[in-house]
């Protein structure tokens, strides 16, 4: 396609030589001809007047009919690399579009009108105007949230960001699914205890003895699973509905990890845990505390090597405790990194139920770290472990200040 | 793709066409999801706002009738560049429907009693996304000339009618039960009736994006499917 070449301006069309031989040509003219000389002096004067004040604005125009040429190509190189969706606009026409913006939107998009790119009503609004920033629904796929923000960059060119919104409206949609997750998950152990109990207690049915006690255990498997949910939903509840009370009974982390710890070698056996711990104290709630170590041990030891024992450790540092699970298990994608925390959520559905999960340990964790205004970090390489860490602000111990 | 032509005046009419029928899709598919959530929450205000988009609707259409026989009059456009502004054409007159069935719609709002915790209209939602969902679709679509994007649409909408048939018995068993109701569960009918049209329309608009993109047509839809759940 080739593009029409502006008329260059240039110093020379700034005097129009032309247009000022033409009015001395006429003046003569006219004095030839025998009009009063002082008469053709002022047709002169006004002529020559009327032309210095058409004259055109030559620096604007020279400016606009390079630069854009030579910026064209700088930007489109400039926009690709953005991680957010970009989209350059020629007016109203997309002259380019960047990776992110051709894999949301789809590649046939650069050269058309950015209308079938951004159909949505108030996207069309910002495409009237200069500059703006609005937030679309539905852009790419139907329920999508998408923060739409224009830039102009000169009177030909703008820049279009896209900002994907969708997972902060997500959050609150979680909420709603939580009541049906719950429902399911309370359904599911109920569903396998009625149909057990059913063949258990049907006369006609032929169960020989050995059959009998595996439906019992699997009965009592399945009770377990409930009682150990509705025990779960309900501490989850309970750390929700006080989580703006901040704890404040000072507690001995170290003491506490050491006792678990302690209890735990017990009941495990040596060699399936390591326990460190020194001394610290934090203001926290001692039930809930208890809860959080005792849920991650439980996941680690899950998941983790059995050969190599689960690190449990408690070290002090300047300000914060920080408290430290490592298994050395086959580690979790970084994909689900993101999502460990949410109720429900499996990396893999069947193992967690085989292992007796909830779905619902982490979760806990989360609220309770988050009510002791604390940081839970989640770490993990594929095939050599998982780190899980929570820091917890240390007491504020009065200083003994001198005298 | 379409290649560049050689009069570029040509290639700007095509792409303005293209713009102001994704324009008038953007706008219908807005009147769609607020007509419904109008209906729910007996939010008369936004429904008010349905009704008004449809005269920018319908004054986007002559715009694009007006454009079309333009381009076809002055540039006599062959082959695929013909079937573009047809497709343009006639899914500007479709949209203009759409954007009717969901005034229809939003006319509703006012005439629908105790909406609140009224059973009937719980159904509707769903089925509304349902048929939203296929607009939004073709819409996308007809943007990238995805002729098997379109084919898939057309088998879609056989989920949309199978819904309408269930609210429909659903209606009326209600009706039977509720007398009472009657006068608002004939509207929410007429509602139903109104999305499941949606839904045909979006595959009307279909079938113009696989032409426009191949030039073939797709086999009948009643060959395909034949209506399914009628008792």
């Amino acid at each position: 396609m080739v593009m029409i070449p502006q008329p260059a301006v240039s110093d020379a069309a700034r005097l129009p030589r032309g247009g000022v031989a033409v009015a001395l040509v006429c003046g003569l003219v006219m004095v030839i001809v025998g009009a009063s000389v002082v008469l053709a002096g002022l047709v002169v004067v006004a002529w020559l007047g009327t032309l210095w004040l058409m004259r055109p604005e030559p620096a604007v125009e020279v400016r606009q009919a390079e630069e854009p040429a030579l910026s064209r190509r700088a930007m489109i190189d400039l926009i690709e690399p953005f991680g957010v969706p970009v989209l350059m606009l020629d007016g109203q026409r997309i002259a380019a579009a960047n990776a992110a913006a051709r894999g949301e939107l789809g590649g046939h998009i650069v050269g058309q009108d950015a209308r079938v790119a951004l159909r949505h009503p108030e996207a069309i609004t910002l495409l009237d105007s200069r500059e703006g920033s609005v937030t679309v629904r539905g852009l790419t796929s139907p329920r999508s949230i998408w923060q739409v923000r224009r830039v102009a960059v000169d009177d030909r060119f703008s820049l279009i960001e896209l900002i994907d919104r969708s997972a902060e409206a997500d959050i609150s949609r979680a909420h709603t699914d939580f009541v049906a997750n719950a429902s399911h998950e309370l359904r599911t152990p109920l569903a396998s205890i009625i149909g057990y109990i059913e063949t258990l207690a049907d006369p006609d049915a032929r169960i020989d003895v050995p059959t009998r006690a595996r439906f019992h255990a699997t009965v009592l498997r399945e009770a377990r699973r409930l009682q150990y949910l509705v025990e779960d939903l309900m501490s989850l509840s309970r750390i929700e509905a006080e989580k703006h009370d901040v704890p404040r009974d000072p507690v001995d982390l170290g003491l506490l990890v050491a006792s678990i710890g302690g209890e735990l070698v017990v009941t495990l056996g040596d060699g399936r845990i390591k326990v460190t711990a020194e001394p610290a104290v934090v203001p926290g709630d001692r039930q809930q505390l208890d809860q959080v170590i005792r849920n991650l041990v439980d996941n680690s030891i899950k998941y983790s090597d059995a050969a190599r024992p689960v690190e449990l450790r408690l070290t002090r540092g300047e300000r914060e405790a920080v408290l430290t699970v490592t298994d050395h298990g086959e580690g979790i994608h970084p994909d689900h990194i993101p999502h460990l925390t949410r109720r429900f959520y499996r990396t893999d559905p069947g193992r967690s139920r085989a292992a007796g999960g909830t779905g619902l340990g982490l979760a806990i964790v989360k609220h309770i770290v988050e009510r002791h205004r604390g940081r839970l970090d989640i770490t993990s390489r594929l095939g050599q472990g998982t780190t899980v860490s929570i820091r917890l602000a240390l007491l504020a111990t009065p200083e003994p200040t001198g005298g | 793709m379409v290649a560049e032509h050689t009069v570029k005046a040509f290639d700007e009419d095509i792409t303005r066409l293209r713009g102001m029928v994704a324009e008038m899709g953007g706008l219908a598919e807005l009147s769609i999801a607020q007509a419904m959530d109008a209906l729910v929450s007996g939010d008369e205000r936004l429904a008010a706002g349905v009704i008004a988009r449809d005269r920018r609707i319908d004054q986007l259409e002559g715009e694009v009738d007006r454009l079309a026989v333009r381009v076809l009059a002055l540039r006599a456009p062959m082959a695929e560049d013909l079937r573009e502004v047809l497709a343009a054409l006639k899914i500007a007159g479709v949209i203009e429907r759409i954007g009717d069935y969901a005034k229809n719609i939003a006319k509703r709002v006012g005439h629908i009693e105790g909406h609140k915790r009224f059973e009937p209209l719980t159904l509707l939602p769903m089925m509304n996304e349902l048929a939203g969902d296929m607009v939004h679709d073709v819409l996308t679509a007809y943007a990238a000339r995805d002729p098997v994007a379109a084919a898939d649409i057309v088998q879609r909408d056989a989920k949309v009618d199978a819904f309408y048939d269930s609210v429909f018995r659903n209606f009326v068993s209600y009706m039977v039960e509720n007398p009472a109701t009657i006068s608002s569960v004939a509207q929410l009918m007429f509602v139903a009736r109104n999305i499941e049209r949606i839904g045909d329309q979006a595959t009307n608009i279909a079938e113009v994006v696989h032409y426009a993109a191949t030039g073939t047509y797709l086999p009948d839809r009643e060959d395909v499917m034949p209506p399914s759940g009628s008792s």
